[in-house]
């Protein structure tokens, strides 16, 4: 059982899967990944708009993903990086999942209860504070990834830590964009 | 040192920098999963440039989306150029197209992060 929302184990019954992944993440996957997304995005019946913030959203999670995932190694159980687009009805929900350590649980759960209770404008400043501040990690982090979806999804993020063994947590993340 | 130039790719934009016109160029889509190696060399050119620089400077930004990590590189470029403005002129023209409301937010980020005159250019269809 990886993924916590999408893939199988998805979270709503009739959601069409537009693209799912399992396994490790290099640089040629994730562009074949994200050429991919697009490509089945240009095919979908719905408005440009909405195709553009999927796709942003989209590769903000993917590199949110690649940036920040622990090591872990695979085995037949469990994959070190999952990955799903999917579709219900006029929702599109983007899934990601990855292996983090432990003792990084506590500060990215408060890190994200922080920003889901946050309105429009508090996201507006937060975000702007911290890019103006250019306080960030040589990934780009300081967390502004996940702000900027939240921000760009116009939804909070749902998210899942699901403890594997005594050093790694499995953290699912779940990002809607509503047309 | 005249000018700086590198062709679009799907992940990476068009940048055009020429000292001659003081016109910098930045185009298309800037997704890389490294952004601050794709655009350390362009700031290195842009630093060289701000020790000699053109009476008037004009940077047209005109991207279709950007990732997070590159928005701190083009923080780190309009830094310089917020500098730069101190003893010389410089303008910027942040351009969207009308029906992208994330692009015009983010035009308005950096409008209110940086100090220098952007301004908001509509471009249709």
């Amino acid at each position: 059982m990886q993924a916590e929302f999408g893939g199988n184990q998805s979270s709503y019954k009739g959601s069409e899967i537009l693209l799912s992944y399992r396994g490790n993440v290099t640089d040629e996957l994730f562009d074949a990944i994200l050429e991919l997304a697009e490509h089945k995005l240009d095919q979908e019946q719905t408005t440009d708009r909405v195709k553009r913030k999927v796709f942003k959203v989209l590769v903000e999670s993917l590199q949110n993903v690649y940036h920040h995932f622990d090591d872990f190694p695979m085995s037949n159980e469990l994959f070190p990086v999952t990955f799903s687009l999917e579709k219900d009805k006029l929702t599109y929900s983007i899934n990601t999942g990855n292996h983090i350590l432990l003792d990084k649980v506590e500060a990215l759960k408060s890190f994200i209860d922080g920003i889901n209770e946050m309105n429009d404008g508090e996201l507006q400043t937060f975000y702007r504070d911290r890019l103006g501040n250019g306080s960030f990690s040589e990934n780009g982090g300081a967390g502004l990834g996940i702000v900027d979806i939240i921000r760009k999804s116009g939804e909070k993020i749902a998210y899942k830590f699901r403890p594997v063994n005594e050093d790694y947590s499995y953290f699912s993340l779940q990002v809607k964009v509503s047309a | 040192m005249n000018e700086f130039y590198l062709e679009a790719t799907p992940k990476t934009p068009k940048l055009h920098f020429n000292k001659e016109s003081g016109e910098f160029e930045i185009s298309g889509r800037s997704i890389p999963e490294n952004s601050i190696e794709f655009y350390k060399p362009v700031i290195n050119w842009l630093d060289n440039y701000i020790d000699n620089p053109n009476a008037n400077t004009l940077l047209v930004i005109k991207l279709e989306y950007f990732n997070t990590s590159s928005s701190k590189c083009l923080v780190e470029i309009l830094r310089r150029l917020e500098r730069l403005n101190s003893s010389h002129k410089v303008d910027v023209k942040w351009c969207y197209e009308e029906e992208d409301e994330d692009m015009q937010e983010s035009g308005e980020d950096f409008k209110e992060i940086i100090k220098l005159p952007i301004e908001m250019v509509i471009i249709s269809d």
